[in-house]
């Protein structure tokens, strides 16, 4: 009877333990499925396309050159290959400007033939028109599809989703301005999480520790939401104020508020391993005549170095990955950073922020997911090379 | 050369070490033996402070090495430390190379002459015996040695601080018979330079390798005598018992 009860509860653990490692594995295998889709997605919005004179040698246009060419910024045609001519952009906006409602008919059944008319009046014309009504007539071209170019994805330097005609899916701000804010969220945790770890671990009096351990403990129960509006409420008035910032909203707010909350985290990991460094190993060390500092970096913090790496990566981790108080605080403006002290926007809250307003399917949503695997690899990396690192301070 | 006088122990209220009298003299081994419990490790840590780690204990009464007594104000605990190494019962290397290991006292001690350090670390892993075995693999870590292998280089990491005292705990009560035995073997060669005081459960190595031993029972001591009097012919009926494994 009971070796058969075992034997269930063995098979109960190793299902789970199955099932488990299978739904993550599911994660993942969705996650980078939906982020591959991205870049089979065309460069221009989704039912558009692209339209030149029928005698214009361009045929093709990448991202970048669709939306300087929108933005004027491109005002000739020899700068993306094709004759010197000037450009003129037009959208339907502008068509209807030109012709009157009569003149387009009832369910605009004129407008192909109006396009035909005014392709041949300008010939340096480029128009952005939705598919139903590209006239099918030699005087007007319809540029090529391209798809969105991988190059252009990790090395753009616009996240601008919604533009129009060509959506900018640049990585670099939204990298940048996650590695920014979480690098600062570390440097300034981790050396206080390290130092109030090692007062809890080693100097602490027990009656102090009892104090101390179950309120770090609670402030790890807090949800980012809260810290976020502490952030938005006191932190961020008070940096706008005191570096008389244009606004307060900036990485540096973004790092303290994650600092704050990857504390608990590092704390308690560290405290943990410090203290399961083994009584004689500390006794071995004090009975050489080593002084107690001498015995906390020598021996007791190369002892529990695999955990203190655990505490870093997990503080890292928290950093890169937490989301909501980011969003809150950070001032979400898709630039690259180039000081602390502007918005920065992370690519988690850019996850937030905007997956609900992109239609799934579309670019955008794929794009997001592409965001999700960046994430998803930061963190891999990351806690790849701590255990790494703790790995070899052990081994030599 | 180590000697108590009314040496009472307490942790908390529990009364550990009763009225212990003792003189141990320089350049022997003596081994403390008795029941679980009755205080060995206890009286053993007296001698290189290692009780002022618990908190809430007390001791009353002297304790002196060479007459001084290690309880004055004026002690300073680290030099007394480094006077009196200590080996324990599970080999408890840092996690560091073998030679950092054996070259901790030295380098805490501020001391920073490379030279010095390695001929002090060559010579203690060979009064350790363990030259021979790890002279090729100094720069590997300490965990990568047998536990016996272990042992021995916290041996070696005690007398590379050149201590006087070297107290054993049970040195070799985690070891294979093979590891006992050169330890045994390592006491005897290092008898000549110093004091030791080891604790043991086995009776016959009590009786191999010590000059006097001390028969401790519920915080007592006993009997204290040269070793092949307590064995032979102990003067207290506990004893007797107890080595005979009539008690215990
Ligand atoms: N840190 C401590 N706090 C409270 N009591 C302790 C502590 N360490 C030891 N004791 C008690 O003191 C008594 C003596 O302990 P000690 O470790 O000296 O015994 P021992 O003779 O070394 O035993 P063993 O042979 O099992 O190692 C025991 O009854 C033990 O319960
Ligand atoms: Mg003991």
């Amino acid at each position: 009877m009971r070796r058969a009860i075992e034997k269930v509860v063995e098979g109960l653990l190793t299902v789970s333990g199955a099932t488990t490692s299978a739904i993550i594995l599911l994660i993942v295998v969705f996650l980078f499925k939906e982020g591959a889709g991205f870049f089979r997605h065309s460069n221009v919005e989704n039912g558009y396309s692209l339209c030149v004179s029928g005698k214009n040698p361009v045929y093709r246009l990448s991202s970048d050159e669709i939306k300087k060419i929108f933005d004027y910024e491109i005002v000739s045609w020899d700068e993306v290959g094709g004759e010197s001519i000037e450009i003129v952009p037009f959208r339907m906006g502008n068509i209807m400007e030109r012709y009157s409602e009569e003149e387009l008919g009832e369910d605009y059944i004129n407008l192909p033939a109006k396009i035909i008319e005014v392709t041949k009046e300008i010939p340096g014309i480029i128009l952005f028109l939705p598919l139903q009504y590209i006239p099918d007539d030699v005087s007007v071209k319809k540029i090529e599809d391209s798809r969105i170019d991988v190059s252009d994805f990790f090395a753009g330097t616009d996240w601008i989703p919604t533009a129009t005609p060509s959506p900018q899916f640049g990585l670099l701000p939204l990298l940048l301005g996650t590695l920014w804010v979480g690098l600062f969220a570390i440097i300034i945790a981790l050396p206080l999480g390290l130092g109030v770890a090692i007062y809890m671990a080693e100097l602490a009096t027990p009656r102090i520790r009892n104090v101390l351990k179950p309120m770090i403990e609670l402030l790890a129960g807090i949800p980012s939401v809260v810290y976020g509006f502490f952030g938005l409420v006191v932190l961020v008035p008070f940096i706008q104020r005191t570096l008389n910032l244009p606004v307060g909203e900036t990485a540096f707010a973004g790092s303290i508020v994650l600092a704050i909350m990857s504390l608990p985290t590092i704390i308690t990991v560290a405290e943990d391993a410090m203290r399961n460094t083994p009584q004689t190993v500390r006794e071995a060390s004090l009975g050489l005549g080593a002084s107690h500092w001498q015995t906390i970096y020598r021996v007791i913090i190369p002892y529990s170095l695999s955990g203190i790496s655990a505490a870093v990566v997990l503080g890292i981790g928290r950093a890169v990955g937490e989301t909501m108080a980011v969003l809150m605080v950070t001032g979400n403006a898709a630039v690259i950073p180039q000081t602390l002290f502007e918005p920065v926007r992370t690519i988690p809250a850019t996850i937030a922020a905007e997956l609900g307003e992109a239609p799934a399917g579309g670019a955008h949503y794929n794009a997001l997911f592409v965001l999700g695997c960046i994430l998803f690899i930061i963190t891999v990396v990351v806690s790849i090379s701590a255990e790494l690192i703790s790995k070899k301070r052990v081994d030599s | 050369m180590l000697e108590t006088r009314k040496v009472n122990f307490y942790y908390g209220d529990f009364h550990a070490l009763k009225e212990i009298n003792i003189k141990i003299p320089a350049n022997s081994v003596t081994a403390f033996i008795g029941p679980s419990g009755c205080g060995k490790s206890t009286f053993l840590r007296l001698f290189n402070r290692m009780n002022d780690l618990i908190p809430d204990t007390r001791l009353t009464g002297e304790c002196l090495i060479r007459g001084e007594n290690i309880y004055h104000k004026s002690v300073d605990v680290s030099v007394l430390r480094k006077k009196t190494g200590m080996v324990f019962q599970k080999p408890n290397p840092f996690p560091k190379t073998i030679f950092e290991n054996v070259a901790y006292g030295l380098r805490v001690d501020g001391i920073s002459n490379r030279s010095f350090i390695a001929d002090r670390v060559e010579q203690s892993l060979k009064s350790a015996a363990l030259w021979d075995e790890v002279k090729d693999k100094l720069k590997k870590s300490a965990f990568e040695l047998s536990g016996g292998q272990q042992q021995r280089l916290c041996i070696a990491r005690a007398l590379a601080i050149s201590p006087s005292v070297i107290l054993m705990d049970e040195p070799a009560s985690a070891l294979d018979p093979i590891s006992t035995s050169k330890i045994e073997d390592l006491i005897h060669t290092l008898k000549k330079d110093y004091t030791i005081v080891i604790v043991t459960h086995n009776m016959q190595q009590a009786a191999r390798i010590s000059d006097k031993t001390g028969f401790f029972m519920l915080g007592e001591l006993i009997e204290y005598d040269d070793t092949k009097k307590i064995f032979l012919n102990p003067s207290k009926e506990e004893t007797q018992n107890y080595i005979t494994g009539r008690f215990g």
